[in-house]
């Protein structure tokens, strides 16, 4: 199936509908949710948490005995939320710093997850088979249903979000402040971590634990480049989040064997990448072009400066030099002579240079203007 | 003399974080309409006792009263300027976004600033002198100009207490200079400034009251009449030699 058709079968195929729509809105609501924990450096806390949810899953299976989608997840996130909870317990009351609590309760759940897991496959039971699309996600298994669900989820997270945008902003920027001023931090606090639970347990089904953090970071890391307004990177986030989530199953439905949740992860570390190397303000292509034009200006003015120096000694500003004194001038090159002369600050008569009464009147005020540039 | 009122009364106040004491049995008042340096040796626990006083920590013993009252009844009356290197300065957001964080306290929950919000919060920047730079993402401000947009946004609280977690550190002489100026003119107005300090060259000049604090607190009381060598001694545990202007 080719792209084209792709895009056709969207609008006719039901089942490739219902997917896309759902890995559109949870690549949204984890854009969104993701932009907090990025900028509460809890970037892996997505992560140990999507870890955790795995015991949740088998145990869930084990008491119920039934594959009920939303009865494991209930299961993942009950697990989910206790391993975000030890979390906070362990770097709050022991000496250990939050990395080793992240990686500790997400190596110890995961291990009890896959423990489980392999022991559930061992047992006598055909309905068994399957847990294991939880570890990389199988998006084909997405219903109309999931996708409703989802998209309820989405809506009463964008309208908590709205709602305490203020209270949200300050506890992100500076807590202790917002404590001073009266804001429940805790409660805040316990909000966002909840929502953030809630949108990974979402993407589960379609994504898997291994993967899921991804989900939560990659769009939001790309929508940092971009903008310097929160409310812009959260919308920003969400966006790509969806097209990620969009341009990933299109790929996935176009191939044979393609696995729908790697794919949109693979997207989404694309935007990541592009945005890191081409964003205007904070990407590495255009910093490194700005920093090598400012250095190229600042010599080339650096020079100009060591011949208005020598210039000025003279009555007439104008008189001849030899180009053999600007030799032993650090950050001199026969190219500036050219491009000096291009800009008409001074004039070349063969070994000779001799400065113009423009070049004199912008090296007079060089550094001011060097000054001004930059701010 | 007339009655001195207190505006920051601190009773038997003890914090510890793990088994050591950080701050042990604290007794301190703070005469309405001083400007006060807290000064002791680094780990003497001088924000910690800010941070107690502001309920950001939790004390193992002991109470703070605001005019009379708990501190939870009396936060609109109190300002707090934390350290600057407590936030992330790369958070994605602008100079009058932050000041106007200071008016979040009036506003209580789910309420969005509005038009008097942001004249406040205008006014404030005008003050510390940086209105210009309003739409600047915080980033790209300079280190003293971080410090005046952290003392717009506890102007914009306008409050009668002022907290301020060394305010001075890491700023320029002209930001310094800025930032006494408007220390001065809070207390013109009658409000009380506290202020965790480290320069003790410069306690004399810029406070007339000062709190030595090592973990106890070690003497309070008027500049002129406190501010000495052995109260330093007494702190800093060596021989402590400043000299005093008079």
């Amino acid at each position: 199936m080719s792209f084209t058709e792709y895009f056709e079968l969207l609008f006719n195929d039901y089942t490739l509908r219902t997917i896309s729509l759902g890995t559109a809105i949870l690549g949204a609501i984890c854009g969104m949710l993701g932009s907090f924990a990025v900028l509460r450096k809890q970037s892996l806390l997505g992560d140990a948490i999507s870890h955790a949810a795995l015991p949740g899953i088998a145990i869930a299976f084990l008491i119920t005995g039934t594959k009920e989608t939303n009865v494991l997840l209930i299961g993942a996130l009950i697990s989910g939320l206790i391993g975000a909870f030890w979390i906070r317990g362990i770097t709050r009351r022991t000496h250990l710093k939050s990395d080793t609590a992240l990686g500790l309760i997400l190596s110890i759940f995961f291990g009890f997850g896959m423990l489980l897991l392999t022991y559930i496959q061992k047992q006598p039971n055909a309905n068994q088979a399957g847990l294991d699309k939880f570890l990389f996600g199988q998006a084909a298994t997405l219903l109309a249903r999931d996708v409703w669900f989802m998209a309820t989820v989405t809506l009463v997270c964008l309208l908590v979000l709205l709602l305490f945008w203020k209270e949200f902003k300050i506890l992100l920027f500076d807590a202790d402040y917002a404590k001073t001023l009266g804001f429940n931090t805790k409660m805040i606090d316990t909000l966002i971590t909840s929502f953030i639970v809630l949108a990974i347990v979402l993407g589960l089904q379609t994504v898997g634990v291994v993967l899921m953090s991804a989900m939560l970071l990659a769009p939001a890391a790309a929508a940092r480049q971009w903008t310097n307004s929160l409310g812009i990177m959260v919308v920003l986030a969400a966006f790509f989040g969806a097209t990620s989530g969009v341009i990933g199953t299109a790929i996935s439905a176009s191939q044979n064997n393609l696995s729908t949740g790697p794919v949109i992860v693979l997207v989404a570390a694309a935007f990541v990448v592009f945005s890191f190397i081409f964003s205007p303000s904070r990407g590495l292509l255009f910093r490194q072009i700005r920093f090598v034009k400012n250095r190229k200006d600042l010599q080339l003015h650096k020079t100009l400066a060591f011949m208005f120096d020598i210039a000025k000694s003279h009555e007439n500003i104008s008189h001849p030099h030899t180009v053999k004194i600007l030799n032993n001038f650090h950050g001199y090159t026969r190219k500036s002579l050219s491009k000096l002369e291009d800009k008409e600050y001074i004039r070349v008569e063969g070994l000779m240079w001799a400065m113009t009464e423009k070049g004199f009147h912008f090296a007079e005020n060089l550094y001011n203007q060097q000054v001004e540039e930059n701010d | 003399m007339k009655q001195q009122k207190f505006a920051v009364t601190v009773d038997d106040l003890t914090v510890a974080y793990n088994y050591k004491p950080v701050l042990w049995d604290i007794d301190l008042a703070i005469p309405e309409g001083v400007m006060m340096a807290i000064v002791g040796p680094n780990g003497a626990g001088k924000s910690t006792l800010i941070k107690a006083i502001l309920g950001i920590i939790d004390p193992i013993a002991g109470s703070v009263s605001i005019y009379g009252k708990p501190y939870k009844k009396q936060r609109k009356l109190v300002g707090y300027v934390p350290q600057k290197g407590s936030v992330d300065w790369d958070f994605p957001t602008t100079a009058l976004d932050v000041v106007l964080m200071g008016t979040y306290g009036s506003l209580g929950w789910i309420k969005r600033p509005g038009k008097k919000e942001k004249k406040t919060a205008l006014e404030s920047l005008e003050k510390v002198g940086m209105l210009s730079f309003k739409d600047r993402q915080i980033s790209q401000l300079s280190g003293g100009q971080q410090q005046r947009v952290f003392l717009a946004r506890a102007l914009a609280q306008d409050a009668a207490i002022y907290f301020m977690d060394e305010p001075f550190q890491g700023v320029d002489a002209t930001t310094e200079i800025a930032i006494i100026n408007i220390l001065k003119e809070l207390r013109k107005e009658g409000k009380t400034v506290v202020v965790v300090h480290h320069d003790l060259q410069t306690v004399p000049e810029y406070f007339d009251w000062v709190t030595f604090l090592n973990v106890k607190k070690i003497a309070t009381g008027p500049v002129k009449e406190i501010f000495n060598d052995d109260n330093l001694t007494k702190t800093y545990g060596i021989n402590y030699k400043v000299s005093v202007q008079k």
